[in-house]
């Protein structure tokens, strides 16, 4: 048997970052089944403890190798409402597959890429019909956010029969799957599928609703009858460096870049009607996912020259692997021990160059990482005309100042305990908002764990109200 | 969705519409707007909220044709209907009883002037309000400002109505005869930026309500920041309303071009298509 993961197939790198379609293109049949049958159908199966949604992962692997596809994904869905997603962007060696028993010796089963052949396998089918339920539910919730925690509260929820609502700011549910990871990472095609099977479940969403203004949270509680409210508007709020020339144009937060090409569709401007600025010498500062996505999106868009550009090296950058070969490979180019110090502005207002000064890294800092240091007198400036700003984002306050009773950190994210509970009777919180900026299936695992506290609170109340 | 209930015109490119948006009448305040977006590929604007009516709830929108959403919204009609109006977005106005309020307003910023200068009043204010346009023709909700104001003056750029002059006229004359006790701006920049250099000698606390681009308007993107007091802050959920004293206008003159080559260039309905001609 092969010590190594079936690669698969992708677009070829010198075509695929001129265009937005999808850069990885799945397992056909035959593959799929030669990976499942990698899998040593573990008893113990340390694999599972690695998926915070808990997926049987030996049960789905044993159907693909069978043949049995629409059984792999029945198996799935009942942990994991968005299968499709997270086969693609789950950071899987963190999770998973890093406790796959095969990793050990060589590559682990790919796990992920399995989950998201029988996702896409089920995609093509007409889905399975699941009545909403008819008789009286067990409660009403309120979900506030409908990115990745929230719409897995939801589904969790729905499933128990309760009649979940999803308030959702934006004009789309999905939260980062929508606006800010891109089109050739995760369709949108596929977000929406997902959710609309949440909707076929009997969860209502409803779009433009901005909670801390469109309603608050206690009017929700005592005006509208939700019996509890799940708070999942996660690490929206983009950081700047306060650095001169911040506000020139041509300089963008990777949100706002982001979410014109995605949620707005700008790469297809003038037909969608939001425009996007991108110049042909772009700079990307940072080193996350979120750098690797802004970055190759500007090569799409039509970039000459496209760096990212960060003060530490390569080892410590957070970015996934498997995005920063396929940056890379698409020919981003990376300036590393640079830190930007301003950035220069022509007459107009326009970027016209990006002053960095070189560091070196000293001791290491409170993370265990080696803090960079500036090398005196080492200033230069990258010839660009586009500056991106991906150096992290924070929690949007809206919800918390229009709360009472809510306790915050000192960073503004909410306080939660391990099950979602808050400070506040009734609501709950989970995913980005109480953790900061971190993965898709870690704000899903915060959600699963929040629909199971928040069933088990209106359960026990309503036995109280009872006696 | 969304439907438009109401439409008039209340000077050339300047319309008006009624919309039915029943939880935004309820919670919304003067000074506040709304994001709207039109259809599927629509972009998403901002516009304030000119008028409210809870009961009905309903809002009211006043708009300028400057471009290409602005004027496919102004092709609708009563009955046709919005994809997408999200709100009520930013910090509603302080309103409490100051004394003597200064009410300024240029071209369309009357439309959002209008329901703060009537809650000025309310609260017991004395207010004086002072309209500007460049012709007598772009003058718009006259009648209602003073309805609201204890007095109300008009300046037209070419005198074909009111005073001659630009409204900063009047305001300066006024500031050297008595005491104000806070001033409200909203209008083009450049306006804005010359009320705040007139109030700034007489320590007068100023206002002005500030229109950047924004594309979500919930704080998320930061594409809205505007320099205040040197500190960068968003202006859908910081603002709009600013203290003049403190605002870079030149910055948010700068950066409210920055798609201007893109618009002129823009396929979609520009006014250019067979429907105008
Ligand atoms: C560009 C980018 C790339 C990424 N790539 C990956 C990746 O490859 N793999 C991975 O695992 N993770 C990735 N992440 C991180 C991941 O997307 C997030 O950790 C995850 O989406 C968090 O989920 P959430 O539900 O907590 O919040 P979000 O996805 O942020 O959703 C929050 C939702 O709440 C809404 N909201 C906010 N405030 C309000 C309000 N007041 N009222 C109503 N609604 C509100 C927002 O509009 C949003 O829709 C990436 C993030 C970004 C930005
Ligand atoms: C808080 C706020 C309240 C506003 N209230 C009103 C109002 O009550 N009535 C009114 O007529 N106008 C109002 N505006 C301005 C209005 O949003 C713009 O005129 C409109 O977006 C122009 O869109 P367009 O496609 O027609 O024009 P475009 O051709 O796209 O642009 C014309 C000019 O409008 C500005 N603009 C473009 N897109 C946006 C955007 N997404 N957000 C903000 N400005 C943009 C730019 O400065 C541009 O140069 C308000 C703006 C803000 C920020
Ligand atoms: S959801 Fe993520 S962690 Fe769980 S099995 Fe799938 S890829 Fe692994
Ligand atoms: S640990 Fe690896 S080999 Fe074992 S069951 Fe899980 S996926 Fe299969
Ligand atoms: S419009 Fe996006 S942060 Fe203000």
């Amino acid at each position: 048997m092969s010590s190594v993961k079936h690669p698969m197939p992708e677009q070829p790198a010198h075509e695929r970052r001129r265009n937005f379609s999808e850069v990885e293109l799945g397992y056909d049949e035959a593959t799929a089944q030669a990976e499942a049958a990698r899998c040593l159908q573990c008893k113990t199966a340390p694999c599972r403890q690695g998926c915070p949604v808990e997926i049987n992962i030996p049960a789905f692997i044993k159907h693909i190798r069978e043949g049995s596809y629409l059984e792999a994904i029945e198996e799935i869905k009942t942990k994991n409402n968005l299968p499709a997603v997270c086969g693609r962007v789950c950071p899987q060696e963190d999770q998973c597959e890093k406790l796959c028993v095969l990793a050990k010796k060589g590559q682990p089963v790919g796990i992920g890429r399995l989950e998201r052949f029988a996702a896409d396998f089920a995609r093509n089918r007409p889905p399975r019909k699941t009545a909403p339920p008819s008789d009286e539910p067990a409660g009403k919730v309120a979900v506030i956010g409908g990115g990745p925690a929230g719409l897995t509260v939801a589904g969790d929820l729905a499933r128990l029969g309760y009649k979940v609502t999803i308030f959702e700011a934006l004009h789309a549910p999905g939260g980062v799957l929508m606006y800010g990871i891109p089109e050739f990472r995760l369709p949108k095609d596929i977000v929406r599928t997902e959710i609309e099977e949440l909707k076929q479940m009997g969860v209502d969403i409803v779009v433009n609703a901005i909670i801390g203004k469109t309603f608050t949270i206690d009017e929700l509680l005592q005006e509208e009858g939700y019996d509890a409210v799940f708070i999942g508007t996660g690490a929206g709020l983009p950081h700047f460096m306060d650095i001169p020339g911040e506000n020139l144009n041509g300089v963008y937060s990777a949100n706002e870049f982001l979410t014109r090409v995605n949620l707005m569709k700008a790469y297809r401007f003038p037909q969608s009607g939001t425009p996007v600025h991108i110049g042909r010498r772009v700079a990307v500062v940072g080193a996350g996912n979120v750098a690797m996505d802004a970055a190759r999106t500007s090569l799409r868009l039509g970039a000459d020259t496209v760096y990212i550009v960060y003060r530490r090296s390569e080892e410590e950058m957070p970015a996934r692997q498997e995005e920063l070969e396929h940056a890379k490979e698409e020919g981003v180019e990376f300036r590393l021990l640079t830190n930007p110090v301003g950035i220069l502005g022509n007459e107009q207002g326009w970027v016209k160059g990006l002053e960095c000064i070189r560091m070196e890294l000293g001791e290491p800092d409170a993370s265990g990482r080696r803090k960079p240091v500036p090398v005196p007198n080492s200033n230069f400036i990258l010839d660009v005309d586009t500056v991106i700003m991906a150096i992290g984002q924070g929690p949007n306050p809206l919800v918390q100042q229009t709360t009472p009773g809510l306790a915050v950190d000192k960073r503004g994210n909410i306080i939660a305990d391990e099950s979602g509970k808050t400070s506040k009777e009734g609501v709950f919180a989970g995913g980005d908002i109480v953790t900061g900026a971190a993965t898709v299936i870690l704000a899903m695992g915060a959600g699963k764990k929040a629909a199971a506290s928040i069933h088990e609170y209106i359960q026990n109340k309503r036995k109280r109200d009872r006696n | 969705m969304y439907i438009i209930k109401e439409k008039r015109e209340l000077s050339q490119g300047v319309k008006l519409f009624v919309m039915d948006a029943p939880l935004i009448a309820k919670k919304c305040r003067p000074g506040q707007f709304v994001i709207l977006r039109i259809d599927e590929d629509g972009e998403r604007i901002p516009l304030t909220i000119a008028d409210f009516d809870r009961k009905a709830g309903t809002i009211t929108l006043i708009f300028q044709e400057v471009g290409n959403t602005t004027r496919q919204l102004g092709m609708l009609n009563v009955g046709d209907s919005l994809l997408d109006l999200a709100g009520p977005l930013g910090t509603a106005t302080e309103i409490e009883k100051f004394g003597t309020v200064i009410c300024v307003g240029g071209g369309i910023g009357v439309a959002p002037l209008y329901p703060i200068a009537r809650a000025y009043k309310e609260a017991g204010n004395t207010v004086i309000s002072i309209i500007g346009a460049r012709n007598s023709a772009l003058l718009i909700l006259e009648q209602e400002m003073a309805a609201v104001s204890d007095e109300l003056i008009i300046t037209t750029d070419d005198g074909s109505k009111g005073r001659k002059g630009l409204v900063i006229d009047p305001l300066q004359e006024i500031l050297v005869q008595k005491t104000v006790d806070r001033v409200m701006a909203i209008g083009p920049v450049i306006m804005m930026k010359s009320v705040a250099k007139v109030t700034r000698p007489h320590n007068v606390h100023t206002l002005v309500s500030l229109n950047p681009i924004m594309v979500d308007g919930t704080g998320m993107c930061g594409g809205c920041r505007v320099s205040v007091g040197n500190k960068n802050k968003f202006a859908c959920v910081d603002g709009p309303e600013f203290d003049a004293h403190l605002v870079d206008f030149d910055g948010l003159m700068a950066r409210q071009r920055m798609y201007h080559d893109y618009e002129r260039g823009s396929k979609r309905c520009g006014g250019d298509c067979a429907c105008h001609q």
